[in-house]
């Protein structure tokens, strides 16, 4: 599954991803294979996603957010 | 002879660099530019002791040291550069204590290229209600550094970290962490792996430091935060909520600044004429009044609306507002071909193009980038404002009409309505008809709701507004000088002997009724006046003559010298102080006796003014942001012939 697939509330563990997909940026505040993603909100028209990644709160498309995969816990 | 520290400062965005900047700085500081590029440099002075002096250097917030945009190239040329003229003695990166994990990956960084680094923790102040503690002893023993609780919101922990700045050469030089430079050097891993896989490293090791130094009970850290989002990025309410602020904002920006613009023309006017009566007359005394101070005018007359656009607009900022309407808006502008992060260059727009375009850098997507450069312009933006207000008080009749509302606020509600309608409508258009292939990224931080510091929001109005009339400011007083002298000089004989001419034709007149004669006879065989008549055809279906011609082609230097041209243009030779407004009321044609600014006439100038791209520093921010002539000049004549054909079809159908 794929942090697409959460709900709100969800947490779960990035597992991995094609580091050329995904935004630099994404990396540098870290959305890194092993640490924590929550899905705190998603927009009203339900994109983008509002997230908790290792802490940091940002905001991410949803087709983003699509290439990465994740463990549900 | 005290000696000069150079200090760098440098954080991620929203960690209180800034704050932190203005306290040590205060008022002892100067935005300037970076050679070649228009990323703003902000420099100060800040006296470290009797003996030693810093000068701060605040670079751009960043993430990070990758050098994937132009903010943190500035970053990485600063710091790696020893002949650099801003290459730092020490540097200072200031983090945010809730978030330590992230804002280190840029210290390990900065600490690694073998500067005197330092770390800055900021906001102090919440750590106890936030649950954390922080082993100082220890983490520094870890990071091989100084490091300072601070708090710029408190004002605590400011002169200790100026202490350890004057012990700069006791830092430990020794990179912190992993310099693995074979992973560089692996040839298999394009440059974004290697980053990745660097990144990687630098937070296993930032893990392993913070491991038993760090605590935060993450609970107790998020309660506010989530209510307020809440609501504020409800499905209803945000939209709801956004729209009325922005609503409120348009209307206390009118009402606010009506007064002191009041008072700042007719001061203006007053002024000008005490020149003329009180100064010996001659050459200069009406280069002066007629020329200077009427310029100066036409530029101090913003500074009411400038200031409190950028006032509204920093709040919003400060307050961790904006992120949450970037997230409420980017589905919805992303179906017209812009990105949620447009909201931000398009509300800006409203104060001035320049910034905003600037401010489109954020967004990740190109093609989102480049038509939200190209469609910014419509926005209206302050230099619209004094036409707008001008036109509007001539041509549209006062009282209520809508709501309670006044005519004046509706008219003016409605441009810019059009102006953003507009704006969307092309990007639109633009959207379906460019062909750029981009990936879609978009990544933004939703930082913590804060109260607004009132220092850094102070700072940041006096700097845009400094900014704003010294760069406007020096061409509007150098075209109204210029306007001046190509009013007051003409070429052959109707010019030199408009005296003696007038005064043959028109025996039968008063002295006074003579004198304007003569003054308008001038006029119109100036210099300017005879430019302003040979363009007079191809503008005369748009309902202007050849005064407002004039004032046409100098506004595309900036829109607001429209303004300040008609107050050059209707004060050479008039005798009496009466303000611009007056003078433009009572301008008719001299051939049918109508009044120039009359209802057609002007829905069809404010129409013009809405569309047209008359604004060299737009043209050129857009060059530079773009690299390239391309976009700049496509957008300037579509911009410009789509403004024709409305003001023309306007007016013919008003007319």
């Amino acid at each position: 599954m794929t942090i697409a697939d959460l709900i709100e509330g969800d947490k779960a563990i990035i597992t991995s991803f094609i580091v050329d997909e995904i935004p630099l940026k994404l990396i540098e505040m870290g959305c890194i294979a092993g640490n924590s993603v929550e899905l705190v909100q998603s927009a009203p028209l339900k994109d983008p996603l509002y997230l908790n990644i290792n802490e940091t709160f940002l905001a991410i498309r949803k087709e983003t957010a699509s290439q990465i995969l994740v463990e549900k816990i | 002879m005290s000696k000069l520290l150079k200090v760098a400062l440098l954080g991620n965005p929203n960690t209180g660099k800034t704050s932190l900047f203005n306290t040590l700085t205060g008022l002892n500081q100067k935005v300037g530019n970076y050679p070649g590029i228009t990323v703003d440099k902000k420099t100060g002075k800040c006296k470290l002791s009797d003996s030693i002096t810093a000068e701060i250097i605040d670079l751009p917030g960043t993430y990070s040291l990758n050098a994937s945009s132009e903010d943190e190239n500035i970053a990485v040329k600063v710091l790696s550069d020893k002949e650099n003229d801003n290459y730092p003695d020490i540097v200072v990166v200031i983090a945010d204590v809730e978030n330590l994990k992230r804002n280190l990956l840029l210290f390990t960084q900065v600490k690694d290229l073998g500067l005197p680094t330092v770390l800055a923790i900021n906001m102090q102040d919440i750590m106890v209600s936030k649950g954390i503690s922080i082993d100082i002893d220890a983490l520094e023993i870890e990071l091989n550094t100084k490091i300072t609780l601070i708090s710029t919101k408190r004002n605590i922990g400011v002169s200790s970290l100026k202490e350890v700045l004057l012990a700069y050469e006791s830092i430990p030089l020794k990179p912190c962490c992993i310099t693995d430079t074979s992973v560089l050097k692996d040839s298999s891993l394009n440059k974004k792996q290697q980053q990745h896989k660097d990144t990687v490293k630098r937070y296993q090791f930032i893990k392993k430091a913070l491991e038993n130094n760090y605590k935060i009970e993450v609970h107790r850290a998020k309660g506010f935060r989530a209510k307020l989002d809440k609501v504020l990025t409800h499905k209803v309410f945000g939209y709801l909520i956004f729209f009325t602020i922005l609503f409120n904002i348009f209307q206390a920006l009118f009402t606010w600044s009506e007064y002191p613009m009041e008072l700042i023309d007719s001061s203006f006017a007053f002024l000008s004429d005490w020149t003329k009566g009180n100064l010996p007359s001659g050459g200069f005394t009406r280069l002066l009044s007629e020329g200077i101070i009427p310029g100066i005018g036409g530029i101090v007359i913003f500074i009411p609306q400038i200031a409190f656009l950028f006032l509204f607009l920093s709040i919003l900022e400060e307050t961790g507002y904006m992120s949450r309407v970037v997230f409420l808006m980017d589905k919805i502008m992303r179906k017209f071909g812009l990105s949620g992060k447009s909201v931000v260059p398009l509300i800006s727009g409203t104060a001035c193009a320049i910034p905003a375009i600037m401010a489109a850098r954020n967004i990740e997507n190109w093609k989102e980038r480049l038509i939200t450069i190209l469609v910014t312009p419509f926005t209206t933006c302050a230099a619209r404002l004094p036409v707008y207000a001008i036109i509007i008080s001539l041509v549209i009749p006062k009282g209520n009409s809508f709501l309670g509302m006044n005519n004046h606020a509706l008219v003016l509600m409605s441009l810019y309505v059009l102006g953003f309608a507009t704006a969307i409508l092309s990007a639109y258009l633009l959207n379906k008809t460019l062909k750029i292939k981009s990936k879609s990224y978009f990544v933004i931080e939703m930082p913590n709701y804060k109260m607004p510091l009132f220092k850094n929001v102070f700072y940041n109005v006096l700097d845009k507004t400094k900014a704003f009339v010294f760069g406007a400011g020096k061409i509007i007083l150098a075209v109204s000088i210029l306007l001046w002298v190509l009013a007051s000089y003409g070429p052959g004989k109707d010019f030199n002997e408009a005296e003696y001419i007038v005064k043959a034709e028109y025996a039968h007149l008063d002295e006074d009724a003579l004198d304007t004669k003569i003054a308008s006879y001038k006029l119109e065989h100036s210099y300017i006046g005879t430019f302003g008549k040979f363009i007079e055809p191809s503008i005369k279906p748009l309902g202007y003559d050849w005064k407002v011609g004039i004032a046409l082609i100098t506004s595309f230097a900036a829109r607001e010298v429209f303004v300040g041209t008609l107050a050059t243009i209707y004060s050479v030779g008039s005798e009496d102080e009466a303000t611009l407004m007056e003078k433009m009321k009572k301008e008719v044609h001299l051939d049918t006796m109508k009044p120039v600014f009359d209802f057609p006439t002007g829905i069809s100038l404010l129409l013009f003014y809405a569309f047209a791209m008359q604004c060299m520093s737009t043209v050129a921010i857009v060059k530079k942001e773009t690299n390239g002539w391309k976009w700049p000049l496509i957008q300037m004549f579509g911009m410009t012939i789509f403004a024709y054909i409305i003001a023309l079809a306007s007016y013919q159908i008003l007319h």
